[in-house]
């Protein structure tokens, strides 16, 4: 049987981007406002498994060749990274630093290596919630 | 960075390193690379020997966690430099032994990286000056010797060796650490030269010999002193040349080592003084009774080498009577025990690890080390047969070898004790010459056997249809240095006790004067009580050789019930069966079981704590006033959770739990948490599309069919759980037993760079948690991924 799901198809190709995005945003405008790298990564991790539920698997997949297995692992590596990355500038282990640059165009903004550590728990959560999702769905 | 700690870097950074570019080395060429290193830092550490000898020591710390005392502090004295010039020296000729003994088809790559992590964490053991990083290092010997042992792992034997040298070196290890402990309740310090400096402060300390007991415990463990030798000769599964290097020069000499650092601190103590003698001669004895009865040549040597293990330590107890004496001119004699221990120590490497690389040679050749099928090889093997010959008459004390010398001065140490009449010696002191004479009989004994039935005799007719033939030259290299620094040593003994076991005495006895310490080694000093027993040991070991076959009945006596390795297998499998039944009990899948430990441990241990330290408190005027939507929510959400109890089917459940999901979104709006709300929305919806994908694979919900009594237990600990936690929300308001932290977030802006306390809270202030949480998450998702993935791969056979 063949499920008619035109409806929910063509509000997911609007939603979605509307989800993605916000999900990136949630992610940079974590620190001083609401938002971070695990709830952005929540989000955009939620999107991508609307996507996987409305579309099969295949053709997300050609769309999105990731694995999400590697891409968790490399959230890992980053956040452990960034924190290890302290010690070499002679500071305790994890500990971050910011400051405010001028660029050209877009002005001046205020740059923290926290956002990596961020990246890293936003990478991992994605990589982990559709990873779990994933191999559970494809389990037959 | 200074160069002490890149000394104990390197091996780790090359064995880091060996993963990553050995696919694009030809496999001949990794064993080259790899012996780069220890041949430098041998070189490297030659350098040292003159400031050394000149009295001087090297140090430097690095801060590591100052707040716990422990630092990285690098210290180099003659005790730690005989240790170092040991592990690359002798690393350095095991690794160019290995180039020619390990076939091109092993794993070289993960041989050359353990043995390389062995080497690293070998020198942190002896340049470590704090307690703590010793500590970490030593374990991480243990690790690599595992590794090594069981790196034939296909074998049944190798893992079992493996794991039997892991589990007691590890306890030893354990054990050592509380004395470690102790140590550091006692002085306050985990710094050896500071402990060694007030030790008038501690020694009256009631954890002084509980201590003193542990630290031996982790010492005699590693050393393979009796009665926990019995991991050695089953380590014997490892490649020859671990054998070689860990098993007989290096490793298992850390205990001697810690023995010695720790003289100046112990030694002064009768305890000290009877553990590490008495259980030294006695490893002495048992170790070279069992190797006569051998027919493995690598078994003999086990043993071989847990016997003189059993020397060196016995040697340690003699000399740390000196140290209970104080310094003084009569005194000085009973520091020559040690001495030679230093010196046999150094002796003992160089012909026990020739022996082992011959017993590799032939090995190799021959394809057998079982000494019944060998026999006659001297025409041969010619040159494997020089090296066996020099190394046995060395290792049973004849000249012109160095043996000769450490065992003479064993015998005069042995002799000198009985003068003395402290620690009650003056009553069984006459044991301790009698049991190192008759041990050194059969150390003769063996030494006999080693190369008569290798090399005398016949050739066994199915050895020679293999037309055998000598080892190439350069699996010889090795082997020959060795023997040649025997025979060197034997003829410039000055040169070495003046360089390198001088200044190594002056860390055992720091308050002594180290010029009167160092004796003049001679070959020949007259027909004394020595040179006589030393005659006696060759004519009643070459009899007993002789008539083997009248007394080595003996050996049948002994029920095997009650050997120390059946005793062992006994603990192991019946701590292995209780350890099953334990976790049966409370492992038996019925998820309901499992919620009823977790709430009832939480109930007990929070309500519990609680109500112990009295911070239950109720003072409803701090309450915010409840508004009239917040009714409207709550009451929504309990008739949920009612609704809840009563669902017949899964999808009204799950969508029941979304509303008490909801509501709780709802209210953190209500509080203010927007970032609270959106993670619990967030997290809901992906819960329910989870639900969603589970919901074929679950059965039919079916009524509950439990009896009237649990069921009326379990609604208890719900209501348990429930109330628990209504009352701490109650009761933190109020609490003001300690200062609150939430004023140290409200700077984060200053601190962290941010306005929003919550992320800095998890980015900055408390990033150490978030980070673990990352890999924890990384991890379950790899569980959930394998535990499908595995589930699909052996479909058929699994039935959960």
């Amino acid at each position: 049987m063949k499920i008619n799901d035109v409806i929910l198809r063509t509000v997911v190709k609007g939603v979605v981007f509307i989800i993605l995005t916000l999900g990136v945003y949630l992610f940079f405008s974590g620190h001083n406002a609401p938002g971070g790298g695990f709830i952005g990564g929540l989000v955009l991790g939620s999107g991508i498994v609307l996507l996987y539920i409305t579309y099969d698997l295949e053709t997300v997949h050609r769309k999105m060749p990731f694995d999400f297995k590697k891409v968790a692992g490399l959230g890992v590596l980053l956040a452990t990274g960034s924190a290890i990355g302290a010690i070499f500038f002679d500071a305790p282990f994890l500990s971050q630093t910011d400051a405010y640059f001028t660029f050209p165009v877009i002005g001046e903004k205020h740059l923290t290596t926290v956002t990596i550590f961020e990246a890293g728990v936003a990478l991992t959560v994605i990589g982990t919630l559709v990873t779990i999702i994933l191999s559970i769905s494809e389990d037959e | 960075m200074t160069i002490e700690i890149a000394i104990i870097l390197t091996p780790f950074i090359m064995a880091a390193l060996i993963p990553l570019f050995y696919r694009r080395l030809q496999r001949s060429f990794i064993g080259w690379v790899v012996l780069v290193v220890p041949v430098s830092l041998f070189l490297i550490l030659t350098t040292y020997i003159p400031h050394i000898a000149n009295g001087k020591t090297v140090s430097h710390t690095f801060e590591w966690i100052p707040s716990f005392n422990i630092n990285f502090t690098t210290y180099i004295d003659g005790l730690s430099l005989i240790f170092s010039l040991l592990i690359t020296g002798v690393g350095s000729l095991v690794i160019l032994y290995s180039n020619f003994y390990l076939s091109m088809k092993e794993s070289l790559h993960h041989f050359y990286c353990y043995l390389l992590l062995f080497m690293g964490a070998m020198l942190g053991v002896v340049f470590s000056d704090n307690l703590m990083v010793l500590y970490a290092f030593w374990e991480l010997t243990s690790v690599s010797s595992f590794l090594l042992i069981a790196f034939w792992h296909h074998r049944k034997a190798s893992r079992a060796g493996a794991r039997k040298s892991m589990t007691i070196t590890v306890s030893g290890g354990v054990a050592m650490l509380v004395g470690f402990l102790m140590l550091y309740t006692m002085s306050g310090t985990f710094s050896i030269r500071e402990i060694i400096a007030d030790v008038n402060q501690i020694s009256e300390h009631a954890l002084f010999i509980p201590a003193l007991v542990l630290i031996l415990l982790g010492a005699f463990t590693k050393s393979a002193q009796f009665p926990f030798h019995i991991w050695l000769p089953d380590a014997m599964e490892a490649p020859t040349p671990v054998s070689a290097y860990l098993h007989s020069a290096t490793m298992v000499k850390a205990g001697i080592y810690l023995v010695a650092r720790f003289t100046p601190v112990f030694g002064g103590e009768m305890v000290w003084f009877w553990a590490v003698t008495g259980v030294g001669l006695m490893t002495l004895f048992w170790g070279s009774f069992n190797a006569v009865r051998q027919y493995d040549l690598k078994a003999i040597l086990a043993f071989s080498t847990v016997s003189q293990l059993g020397l060196i330590m016995s040697l340690l107890g003699l000399g740390s009577a000196a140290v209970h004496l104080g310094y003084s001119t009569s005194s000085i004699i009973y520091t020559q025990a040690t001495f030679a221990a230093l010196f046999h120590l150094i002796n003992h490497s160089t012909f026990k690890g020739a022996l082992f690389m011959m017993v590799g040679i032939v090995d190799h050749e021959i394809g057998t080390r079982d000494i019944r099928r060998l026999g006659g090889l001297m025409s041969i093997l010619p040159f494997t047969f020089t090296i066996a010959l020099i190394g046995c008459f060395s290792m049973a004390g004849l000249p012109p070898f160095n043996g000769f010398l450490s065992k003479e001065m064993f015998f005069a140490a042995a002799v000198t004790i009985t003068e003395l009449d402290i620690f009650s010696i003056e009553n069984i002191g006459i044991f301790i010459p009698i049991i190192a004479w008759v041990a050194s009989i059969l150390t003769f004994v063996y030494c006999v056997i080693i190369v008569s039935k290798t090399f005398f005799g016949k050739i066994k007719p199915d050895v020679a249809e293999k037309n055998p033939h000598e080892a190439p030259f350069g699996m010889l290299i090795s082997p020959f240095v060795l023997i040649g620094l025997v025979i060197t040593i034997f003829f410039f003994p000055n040169i070495l006790g003046e360089y390198i076991l001088r200044p190594a005495m002056a860390s055992v006895y720091p308050t002594f004067p180290v010029a009167e310490m160092t004796p003049h080694i001679h070959a020949w000093h007259g027909f004394n009580i020595e040179l006589y027993m030393t005659i006696g040991v060759i004519v009643l070991g070459l009899l007993l050789y002789r008539y083997m076959k009248y007394w080595i009945k003996i050996y049948r006596i002994f029920p095997q019930y009650w050997t120390l390795n059946a005793m062992y297998e006994r603990i192991i499998s019946s701590s292995e069966n209780m350890s099953e039944n334990m976790t049966k009990r409370y492992m038996n899948g019925n998820l309901m079981h499992y919620f009823i430990y977790i709430y009832i441990s939480f109930v007990v241990i929070v309500a519990g704590t609680f109500l112990l330290l009295e911070a239950f408190t109720w003072n409803p005027s701090l309450d915010a006033p409840v508004e009239n939507f917040e009714l409207l929510l709550i009451f929504v959400m309990i008739f949920a959770s009612f609704a809840l109890l009563f669902a017949k089917s899964r999808i009204t459940a799950v969508l029941l739990n979304g509303v008490l999901g909801y509501g709780i979104a709802f209210f953190f709006v209500i509080f203010r948490a927007p970032d609270l709300a959106l993670t619990q929305l967030v997290v809901e919806s992906v819960t329910t599309a989870l639900y969603l994908l589970c919901f074929k694979y679950l059965a039919e919900l079916k009524p509950e069919q439990s009896s009237k009594r649990v069921k009326v237990s379990n609604g208890l600990i719900s209501i348990l759980v429930g109330s628990t936690v209504t009352l701490i929300g109650l009761a933190v308001i109020n609490y003001e037993k300690f200062e609150s932290i939430s004023t140290y977030f409200e700077d984060s802006y200053k601190l962290a760079g941010g306005k929003n306390i919550v992320n800095t809270i998890l980015g900055d202030f408390r990033a150490f948690d978030t980070m673990l949480e990352v890999v924890v998450l990384f991890i379950a998702g790899l569980g959930v991924y394998t535990l499908i993935k595995l589930k699909a791969a052996k479909k058929g056979d699994a039935d959960t």
